[in-house]
């Protein structure tokens, strides 16, 4: 390490993913005597880093999530890399198109992806065989997706839940991006948030149904004694909700948790009107950003491009059970890979509707609000026009003052930026 | 000031400068910060734009800030009663000369050693709805009344039902009474006991001689126990986040105003917004102690007076 540059380089994983990222770090600073990549695991990373950059000691790279980059961006947190990736020899064309798109805001590149995902319907084919239903055969609509709930709902004979087919809180963790199943967007990309618009509409009438049908208490009583994630006791593996929206990742946790022989299938998330060809999914990625005022960006770019060549991604992504953001995946990659349904998340993630997850300058307000809103809906204690209004007034009022903030900045900030990537 | 007492000065201001420091940067320097950034635009990373009163209106009409408040007030208002009347009889069941006494007394105090944090894990599994212990005392109680009754009483879904999540969370605070019990406790051995001698020579029973010995001898200690016990409830924070996941609760039941302020600086960025939120927990803070402090002296006994 003596005569080398020292990188600090900061990021959110634990346990075997942050074990992945480690060994590329490690064939990093084998791989040359300049520069050697300290490597740090830190909590809370998103807000870590906020402090870091505000104090004037932000790290040489950190790992954020795609979601952070609009506020990140906006509040002059990142160094825009346009000229870096270029100089770099990266280019837009080597990755899939849905991850790209994931790092750029406002016309300028923030990050590289590290390791991505879409999420998937993920279904328990012992559920499915002992309600009646074909186990090699998912459903392909929101409407067949609810006909197969009722089937595989069980209720106790105090009338509580023993077991339910599908609840949309369960995981609950892309509350934000379910309009696109019902073939509209969160947000327009400009001014507007699209809460009025009918797929949102639409979406609203969907929470609002299940607890009519199920009843709102009797689903968060039944919620209320799902174990942890990472556990055996996981609703998906101890058999208590039969299907679920979650993403590549998934399996891992069914080989480490799942009793043994769990059967599960994977297939795109039904949408609400059918789409023959090309599925849908919604993608995310974690991501690489190099932060405002880091000391050495030309070498933090230089670790950056040595994790996004094909050799050391794959090597990431195989380490995290992910899939690769690049368009070129070996065939080794694929025959290493341990998830079953690879194939179906790679041509998800290949599809051309595939769209990338909600990234909205207000994000963790609009989250927020979405979570409360949602249960209030689920529970039974709001109508979904009232919360679906509410979340409206409150969450445009939110953006409006952001774009006006970002309106007097803007000017001077944005020719910064525009100098600083001119090669 | 003669030179003696110049030199004093000197002396006295140099030991004491470590806190002069630490108060000016630490205490009245983020203060009088916070005041001008409740004035501005301000995200931590730009440079804070003067807004005006622009955060104050905006907190006026904010309905959340509102239903954050009345949590908080709510929270306060009924778990201060609970815990001081809790804490003031077990400290006098305690201090009961019975076999054991040093036993019982570790007892009662040691949950209040539990770290926040533990305890918030702890409770949410305590609080379960279907799986808890909580509810599991409860359940033959109810079973017992819907068999009598012919109703259907069920057992709360505490950290899921906006009306009954909040008293989960007063529930939780008992569990730290231990540090209140061994203040009462404390202040339970200084009344003399020829007071209660007395008294008993006149014919008082237990309750006459707890309402008008005990209560007075003990108010002082009520009084400053009642005051910390205002401003810690006030500035709820730990708890109610790790039992919501870092959440609000169901309907923002569990939404307090300190964790309003923490969500704003810390996950929305508004550190403007944040600043004025903090600055009207101050005056609460303030004002309410004040109220106290006015309303408490009368009524608080000091033998040495």
């Amino acid at each position: 390490m003596s005569g080398r540059l020292v990188l600090e380089y900061w990021e959110k994983w634990t346990g075997f993913e942050r074990d992945a990222m480690a060994r590329v770090v490690d064939d990093f600073n084998n791989s040359q005597d300049k520069i050697f990549v300290r490597f740090l695991s830190v909590s809370r990373i998103d807000q870590k880093m906020m402090l870091a950059t505000a104090g004037g000691v932000p790290p040489d790279v950190v790992g954020l999530w795609a979601i952070n980059l609009p506020s990140y961006a906006e509040n002059n947190a990142l160094m825009p890399l346009d000229r870096l990736v270029h100089d770099a020899g990266i280019h837009e064309e080597d990755y899939l198109p849905v991850f790209w798109k994931l790092c750029r805001y406002r016309n300028f590149l923030w990050a590289l992806p590290s390791t991505p995902s879409v999420t998937a319907l993920h279904w328990n084919k012992k559920m499915f065989r002992e309600a009646g239903l074909d186990p090699e055969q998912p459903p392909r609509t929101i409407a067949e997706l609810e006909s197969f709930n009722e089937k595989l709902t069980r209720k106790n004979a105090d009338g509580s839940l023993a077991q339910i087919g599908h609840m949309p809180q369960e995981p609950g963790w892309w509350m934000h991006d379910f309009p696109s199943w019902f073939g509209g967007a969160s947000w327009d990309g400009g001014t507007h948030l699209l809460l009025d618009a009918t797929p949102n509409r639409h979406f609203f009438g969907w929470l609002e149904s299940y607890p009519k049908r199920f009843g709102g208490p009797a689903m968060f009583q039944l919620r209320g004694a799902f174990g942890n994630f990472a556990s055996p006791d996981n609703p998906f593996f101890n058999g208590k909700v039969a299907m679920i929206m979650q993403g590549v990742w998934m399996n891992n946790f069914i080989k480490n948790y799942a009793p043994a022989r769990f059967e599960y299938g994977v297939a795109a998330f039904p949408e609400e009107t059918e789409h023959p060809g090309a599925p849908m999914t919604v993608a995310e990625t974690d991501i690489l950003v190099i932060p405002a005022g880091a000391q050495h960006p030309k070498e933090a770019m230089e670790f950056i491009a040595f994790v996004e060549k094909q050799k050391n991604m794959e090597n990431l992504c195989l380490g995290q059970r992910k899939i690769s953001p690049l368009r070129r995946v070996s065939d080794e990659f694929v025959k290493n890979h341990s998830h079953p349904y690879l194939r179906t998340f790679l041509e998800l993630a290949n599809s051309p509707r595939a769209q990338p997850t909600l990234a909205l300058p207000t994000f963790k307000e609009y989250a927020n609000d979405l979570t409360t809103y949602v249960n209030l809906v689920l529970l039974g204690r709001m109508p979904a026009e009232q919360a679906r209004s509410e979340m409206l007034g409150r969450q445009q009022k939110a953006l409006d003052a952001k774009l006006a903030r970002w309106e007097q900045v803007a000017p001077v900030r944005v020719s910064r930026w525009e100098k600083e990537v001119q090669p | 000031m003669t030179l003696g007492e110049r030199r004093n000065l000197t002396k006295g201001l140099l030991f004491i400068s470590p806190w002069i420091l630490g108060f000016l940067a630490f205490n009245l320097y983020p203060l009088i910060a916070s005041i001008w950034f409740s004035l501005c635009d301000y995200s931590v990373l730009s440079e804070p734009v003067f807004l005006g009163a622009q955060n104050y209106v905006d907190l006026w009409n904010d309905p959340v800030f509102w239903k954050a408040l009345r949590n908080t007030v709510i929270f306060a208002a009924v778990a201060i009663p609970l815990s001081t009347s809790l804490s003031i009889g077990l400290a006098v069941l305690l201090n009961q000369p019975i076999a054991g006494q040093g036993i019982y007394r570790t007892i009662f105090f040691l949950p209040s050693l539990v770290p926040a944090i533990s305890l918030a894990i702890l409770w949410q599994w305590m609080l379960n709805g279907p799986m808890g212990l909580v509810n599991n005392l409860i359940r033959p109680f109810l079973n017992i009344i819907n068999a009598v009754v012919g109703s259907h009483l069920q057992a709360p879904d505490w950290l899921n039902d906006p009306n009954f999540a909040l008293g989960g969370l007063i529930l939780t605070g008992l569990w730290g009474t231990g540090q209140a019990v061994v203040i009462y406790l404390a202040g339970l051995q200084e009344v003399p006991a020829e007071l209660y001698e007395a008294a008993e020579l006149d014919g008082t029973n237990a309750w006459q001689r707890f309402l008008h010995i005990t209560l007075p001898m003990l108010s002082p200690v009520i009084f400053f126990n009642v005051l910390m016990s205002i401003i810690g409830a006030l500035q709820t924070f730990a708890v109610p986040y790790i039992l919501t996941g870092g959440g609000d609760g169901p309907g923002r039941s569990l939404l307090f105003l300190a964790t309003y302020i923490y969500q704003n600086a810390f996950d929305y960025w508004n550190m403007g917004y944040a600043s004025a939120l903090a600055l009207c927990l101050f005056v609460l803070i303030i004002g309410l102690s004040l109220v106290t402090v006015h309303y408490g002296e009368k009524k608080v006994h000091y033998s040495g007076r």
